[in-house]
């Protein structure tokens, strides 16, 4: 962690403009803004946080609150590539419990973990609305559906990691 | 057998069904075209007609819906479009947002122009990139041409935008309430209602929100008239009309998403979704999502009123019943979203009623006591079941906790976990028994 402010590039500065002009007010674009700043690093630091109370003219404690209160804003680092295996029941009727652990197998850490070299966060999802192509995972912005152990194993090398052997 | 339709689907699997050039080929735009030469009043009146039951979940009217709206002097109002699609089991909305973001964005555009909106926010929970993407994209297109902004369609002066939203990962934001914080920038935590969103909405503001698909649906049933829609439901009779989005999911072969005529039965759908998986026969349904409680092959439609007009199901099986709002209620479940989970012979039903049940106690909101504390306990109680360490006086405390649960709670999130669990364990309680007296999963907690 470092303890310089967060600098966002002029690109980033140019979208959150272009947020705010969506909203009757500030602390409507907290969350999409807050999105757009984890885009940079992956995750929402202290930092971050700062600079997104101050643009929105809101106390550091609301957006605080926001960000502990949504899933998908990291309060940590995360590994280059996240991945989301779903283990809702409609996915666990068609394997997506097993596809979980097939996972944590060849990654060799838990959910919720990251590999070593930084490669993957591994986590469980709840029902990600793609439930008749079950079972599914999402990777970063895409879904992979109708998943097979062999397709997994594969979308996961694509992405860099290195498999633990069966 | 009930014939599928191509209505909302229309475009569905055509090459860039998704981009201006094609709709406005096919569709033309002539809904909205209609609505901006209308007063207001009349096309409330048309959705009215349609018998269009909220596709959310909840089944409200959304004629009925629109017209709670009253111009405010100094507040505008608002359009709020549900793309949360967050209830487990649920996956027909994501195909309408990828396949036809247009028709969705004239949705929309009715809909602000009946209820006196000029901005529409679509809150797209933040996992649906594609979606999100398609809508922006539709959305440039549509200012790009004029269709959107001063004066649509060259029309008329009445300005009309359209924005996207994300949430970013929370079940609970699909509430209404709840939404419409996240919205405004805040935690997802749902309102006490009243007031009601058409009151005090989004920013303060008269709003009214709808699920995705209802609000697609408005500019079919506006172009066809509301009456003519409505016929297309094997329920018209019973005010549940029109057409919809039906998804088949778990143990069948061939997991879908159909567009029917409102009404086929439950084996119907498994029929269309190919059968149960590996020739098994069906154990149990969850009809509309997992909010809905379960229903088995055994169970039989009541309905001795020989007044009501659904009396003529009475005795019937509820896997024969036609599926609708009030079917469904009368069957002691919901209809939901019309996207129901399949559960073949060989299931282990503590299991799934504990995968369900972590699910609630991982997405309660936590500000309500009984739903926070209870959806923990639940889980505790079925975990242990489960693993061979359960007591019957724990799974009698289950009813309890749910009880204590019903109608306490600020949103409707509770009601929603706990009357599937109580179905759970009511119409499957010699396997939970069973766990407990044998001191194990007799079916070795098999999911597949
Ligand atoms: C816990 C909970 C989750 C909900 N999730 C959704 C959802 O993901 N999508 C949706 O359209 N409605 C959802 N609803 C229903 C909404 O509160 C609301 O009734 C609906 O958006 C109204 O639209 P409709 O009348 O067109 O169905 C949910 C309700 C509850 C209580
Ligand atoms: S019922 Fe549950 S989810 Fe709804 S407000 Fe209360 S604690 Fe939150
Ligand atoms: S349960 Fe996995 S996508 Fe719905």
């Amino acid at each position: 962690m470092s303890d310089m402010p967060f600098e966002p590039t002029q690109e980033l500065t140019r979208e959150i403009d272009d947020i705010l002009s969506r909203y009757p007010n500030k602390m409507a674009a907290c969350i999409p803004v807050l999105h757009a700043c984890q885009a940079q690093n992956n995750w929402v630091s202290p930092e971050v946080i700062d600079f997104v109370a101050r643009r929105l003219d809101l106390s550091t404690a609301h957006v605080q609150g926001v960000v502990t209160f949504y899933t998908l804003f990291n309060q940590h680092p995360v590994g280059k590539h996240q991945v989301w295996v779903c283990r809702t029941l409609p996915c666990a009727l068609r394997g997506g419990e097993d596809l979980l652990s097939h996972c944590e197998k060849r990654l060799g850490i838990h959910q919720g973990e990251t590999t070593k070299d930084g490669a993957v966060t591994l986590r469980s999802a709840e029902c990600l609305a793609s439930c008749g192509t079950a079972p599914m995972m999402q990777v970063d912005k895409d879904y992979h559906e109708n998943l097979t152990t062999e397709r997994v194993d594969e979308i996961l090398e694509s992405l860099g990691a290195k498999l633990v052997k069966k | 057998m009930i014939e599928p339709v191509k209505h909302l689907t229309k475009l569905y699997g055509q090459e860039k069904s998704y981009t201006l050039d094609v709709y406005e080929k096919a569709r033309g735009f002539s809904g909205i075209r209609k609505a901006l030469s209308m007063e207001p009043a009349k096309i409330i009146d048309e959705m009215k007609a349609a018998n269009i039951r909220g596709r959310g979940g909840a089944g409200f009217p959304m004629g009925l819906k629109w017209s709670f709206m009253r111009p405010h002097p100094t507040k505008p109002a608002y359009l709020v479009v549900n793309a949360d699609e967050g209830e487990p089991g649920t996956h027909k909305d994501r195909t309408i947002m990828e396949e036809d973001p247009h028709l969705l964005l004239e949705g929309c555009m009715i809909g602000m122009y009946a209820i006196g909106a000029h901005a529409c926010y679509i809150y797209v929970r933040d996992e649906l990139h594609l979606s999100k993407q398609r809508l922006w994209d539709a959305i440039k297109e549509l200012r790009a041409k004029g269709y959107l902004g001063k004066r649509p369609f060259g029309l008329k002066d009445y300005p009309l935008e359209i924005y996207v939203h994300t949430g970013a990962g929370a079940y609970i934001c699909g509430e209404e309430t709840s939404l419409l914080n996240s919205l405004e920038g805040r935690r997802g935590e749902p309102r006490l209602k009243p007031p009601f969103p058409a009151q005090v909405g989004a920013f303060g503001c008269p709003s009214t929100v709808n699920n995705v698909e209802s609000i697609a649906a408005a500019p079919i049933a506006l172009m066809m008239g509301g009456a003519e829609f409505s016929k297309l439901s094997r329920l018209h009779d019973v005010n549940d009309g029109g057409c919809r989005l039906y998804g088949i999911n778990g143990h069948v072969n061939k997991g879908q998403v159909i567009e029917l005529p409102c009404g086929p039965t439950i084996n119907e759908l498994i029929e269309i979704g190919g059968g149960v998986t590996g020739g098994r026969k069906v154990k149990a349904v969850i009809p509309g999502g997992s909010s809905c409680p379960v229903l088995t092959p055994d169970d039989v439609f009541h309905m001795p009123d020989e007044k009501s007009p659904l009396h003529k199901y009475n005795g019937m099986k509820v896997f024969d019943v036609p599926m609708g709002v009030d079917t469904m209620r009368i069957a002691g479940t919901m209809l939901g979203t019309c996207c129901i989970t399949v559960m073949a012979e060989g299931t282990c039903m503590v299991r799934a009623a504990l995968n369900l049940a972590r699910f609630y106690k991982h997405e309660s909101c936590g500000q309500c006591t009984p739903c926070r504390e209870g959806t923990g306990w639940i889980d505790r109680i079925f975990h242990k079941i489960e693993e061979g360490h359960g007591d019957l006086g724990e799974l009698n405390e289950v009813s309890d906790i749910a009880s204590n649960i019903i109608g306490n709670t600020i949103c409707a999130f509770g009601d929603g976990a706990a009357l599937p669990m109580l179905g759970f364990v009511r119409k499957f309680r010699r396997e939970f028994e069973q766990h407990i007296q044998e001191k194990r999963c007799p079916s070795n907690g098999s999911l597949l």
